[in-house]
């Protein structure tokens, strides 16, 4: 099966060892993973804040970018969810909506495409730590993703899950929410690491970069002991084979 | 006082949101308790989804057809013998009310909640015209007590008072001596209104809604006391927003199921009351007199445009209960009577951008209120429409964002120009994170820790791998 990986600019820049998990764990289950070097943003930041025109453009370019994909697979369900409403982007019949739709068709969160496209459940990974999860509101809401992470968790050897007290909640990052609204957006964050803390959890595992930059900020800022993964890092990782499958390299 | 509450810089209104804690607290257990409830009583339908969908297509053929149903409802109506206005300005509707009260000589009125008249400032204009008008909703009476401290929640307007507060504000002002018991402090305030009820000359009501077919109007409360205000008092006055119009009862019925769910998570409230025009030949109770106010006040303005589906809000407050950003700054902070993220679309639309500018920004975009909406109204997405406006119609977004933005879109559509600011960040990388950025990025380094750039981006790595021969492909 052949898949094309959209890292997203956060992963890229600041989280390139998500994408290296997500590219070994595709391809320890079979895929054949390309990286189209000619992606950029999906447009979110440039979306969310009015830039309609802007984000038009964005959505355009990768539109083109992804054309031949068969599957775009992604480590983020924000970033996947922005690739669903491009189609919304371009007027009626014409021809870059039909075109967007069928990106949109054709996207999946790493989860999302584990679980429905290669349908395992269990990708052969271990864990020997308590962690507890965050449900990103983007993942939930907008791509209406709330199962596959937690199958696929089910099946990570030694792990022990510990439920997060208002796991529905924000953790307010939001785009640029969390610099236009820095106060406002502070006290949701601290409210979630609050909770994070009071599961006993070691570890806080998500699907999204951006909510994970939020949380670890505030995490580190206060010092605590609560460290913070990627679930592509938790599903590429074995206990027996040292750190990684991949370490190899 | 009008749907604007304050003057205070938005700023300024959610520091001191943030900053009282004890309301804060007040909120946080309420929105728990009313979350909680709204989920159990959705439950307990077993097909809470279709029942969306039904209220969705009912709110939508309603607005649609709203000139159809409002001639038919006023039709009804005037058959009855009752009165009906339509006011296109709050102005409008406050001389048609004072007007009566006048023709009256009223000296007394007594109210049940309304929104809808805490929007045009009814009790002001009442009481330039020499009227005492009592509010008896409970939660509106203790704000009412407390020196009009405006309401922070459309259907728990006292939502932000806890029951020491409350009690008080009752023993500064009315010179009460119990405790902080509920049962306690709703029993005075009983004793309170029932006297005023028993001499009121007009009694003015809200309207939840109003069901065309037959002329009536319903109510919804867990007081009774829009019983008494329709009963008792010889004149009645309903003021309802004109969008609060339903076709027939059947319509109402899934209506008033997913309001009494949604809002306080029962499967009805303790009274539903259902008023038809003033009292008929051969009838006990009612009215002599009913007139029915129907205000626009920029909501027809709203109809044909994106924003049309915020008028299919059946104001059950579900958004606000589970709003992140209402939880830690509270009503007040909005600066409208219409708080949360219903408020942050409604606000803009109703009293313009230059009050109310900042609030659909108020939202981290989460989703949580569009996911409790019983009638789906896409709300998260009616608060990007509304940025949109600001951006590309109302040019109201600043300078350096426009800038960014601009930026943004070269990097976003030229690979090369973005593959620089890539390599770029690569240069910058360091093993520490930053503990203090630059310009905005200050914003989110004064609370939290940001992440410093790696010094090999994803690309690279994946493009060494490639002329290795690590490719997969």
């Amino acid at each position: 099966m052949r898949v094309s990986l959209f890292i997203t600019c956060l992963s890229d820049i600041f989280y390139p060892e998500v994408g290296k998990d997500v590219v070994e764990v595709l391809e320890r289950n079979g895929c054949q993973v390309d990286f189209p070097m000619n992606q950029t943003c999906c447009g979110q930041p440039a979306f969310n804040s009015g830039y309609r025109t802007e984000a038009k453009e964005s959505a355009k370019h990768m539109i083109s970018v992804f054309e031949d994909a068969e599957y775009v697979v992604s480590p983020s369900g924000s970033c996947v969810a922005m690739l669903k409403e491009y189609p919304h982007l371009f007027d009626e019949g014409s021809e870059l909506r039909k075109r967007a739709q069928q990106l949109a068709n054709k996207s999946y969160e790493f989860t999302q495409f584990l679980v429905y496209v290669l349908k395992k459940d269990d990708v052969q990974s271990s864990f020997h730590k308590k962690v507890t999860y965050h449900t990103s509101c983007h993942m939930t809401r907008l791509l209406g993703e709330k199962e596959a992470p937690f199958r696929l968790m089910e099946h990570v050897e030694g792990m022990e899950y510990v439920p997060l007290h208002k796991s529905y909640e924000c953790c307010g990052f939001g785009g640029t929410f969390s610099v236009k609204m820095p106060s406002i957006s502070n006290e949701m964050v601290e409210e979630k690491v609050r909770n994070i803390e009071e599961s006993g959890a070691d570890y806080l595992i998500g699907a999204d970069c951006s909510c994970l930059m939020n949380i670890e900020g505030k995490l580190k800022r206060k010092g605590s002991h609560v460290e913070v993964m990627h679930i592509a890092e938790l599903l590429n990782h074995s206990s027996k084979e040292g750190d990684h499958h991949g370490n190899e390299d | 006082m009008g749907m604007k509450i304050s003057d205070q810089s938005f700023e300024d209104r959610t520091k001191s949101g943030i900053e009282d804690l004890f309301m804060r607290e007040n909120v946080q257990s309420a929105q728990d308790r009313l979350r909680s409830a709204r989920l159990n009583a959705a439950e307990d339908m077993g097909d809470w989804e279709e029942w969306r969908k039904m209220g969705e297509d009912i709110r939508n053929h309603t607005i649609q057809h709203l000139d159809y149903y409002l001639k038919l409802l006023s039709d009804k109506v005037s058959e009855l013998g009752g009165h009906v206005h339509f006011a296109r300005t709050p102005e409008e509707a406050n001389e048609y009310i004072t007007q009566i009260a006048e023709e009256k000589k009223a000296k007394s009125v007594v109210k049940s909640k309304s929104m809808v008249t805490e929007e045009i400032g009814m009790n002001e204009a009442l009481e330039a015209v020499g009227c005492e008008v009592l509010e008896t909703d409970l939660g509106e009476y203790i704000l009412q007590v407390d020196e009009h401290d405006p309401p922070s929640h459309i259907v728990a307007p006292a939502l932000h008072k806890n029951r020491e507060q409350i009690r008080d504000v009752y023993q500064e002002r009315l010179g009460y001596e119990g405790t902080e018991e509920p049962e306690e402090l709703t029993r005075f305030t009983r004793e309170q209104l029932r006297e005023k009820f028993m001499k009121a000359d007009i009694g003015i009501t809200g309207c939840n809604f109003a069901i065309a077919e037959s002329g009536t109007v319903s109510l919804v409360t867990n007081e009774g006391n829009a019983r008494l205000v329709s009963t008792v008092p010889k004149t009645q006055i309903t003021v309802m927003g004109m969008e609060r119009v339903v076709p027939t009862w059947k319509e109402w019925e899934v209506l008033i199921t997913l309001l009494a769910r949604s809002s306080v998570g029962q499967k009805l409230t303790t009274y539903v009351t259902a008023l038809t025009g003033p009292r008929q030949k051969g009838e006990v109770d009612g009215p002599d007199d009913f007139h029915l106010v129907i205000v626009d006040n920029g909501r027809s303005k709203i109809l044909g445009t994106e924003f049309q589906s915020i008028l299919h809000c059946i104001r059950c407050a579900a958004c606000i209960n589970v709003c992140p950003v209402y939880s830690h700054v509270g009503g007040h902070s909005y600066g409208s009577i219409y708080p949360g993220p219903v408020g942050a679309i409604l606000s803009p639309l109703l009293g313009g951008y230059e009050d109310y500018k900042e609030l659909p920004y108020a939202s981290s975009l989460c989703g949580a209120c569009t996911e409790a909406c019983p009638v789906k109204i896409p709300l998260h997405e009616l608060l990007v429409r509304h940025r949109e406006n600001m951006v590309e119609k109302e040019k109201k977004s600043e300078m350096s964002e426009r800038m960014l933005m601009k930026m943004f879109k070269f990097g976003a559509t030229h690979p090369k120009f973005y593959q620089l600011g890539v390599n770029a960040a690569e240069k910058v990388s360091r093993e520490k994170d930053i503990k203090r950025g630059p310009g905005l990025m200050n914003n989110w380094t004064q609370s939290r820790d940001f992440p410093a750039p790696k010094k090999e981006s994803f690309r690279k790595w994946y493009a060494n791998r490639k002329q290795n021969g690590r490719s997969s492909s």
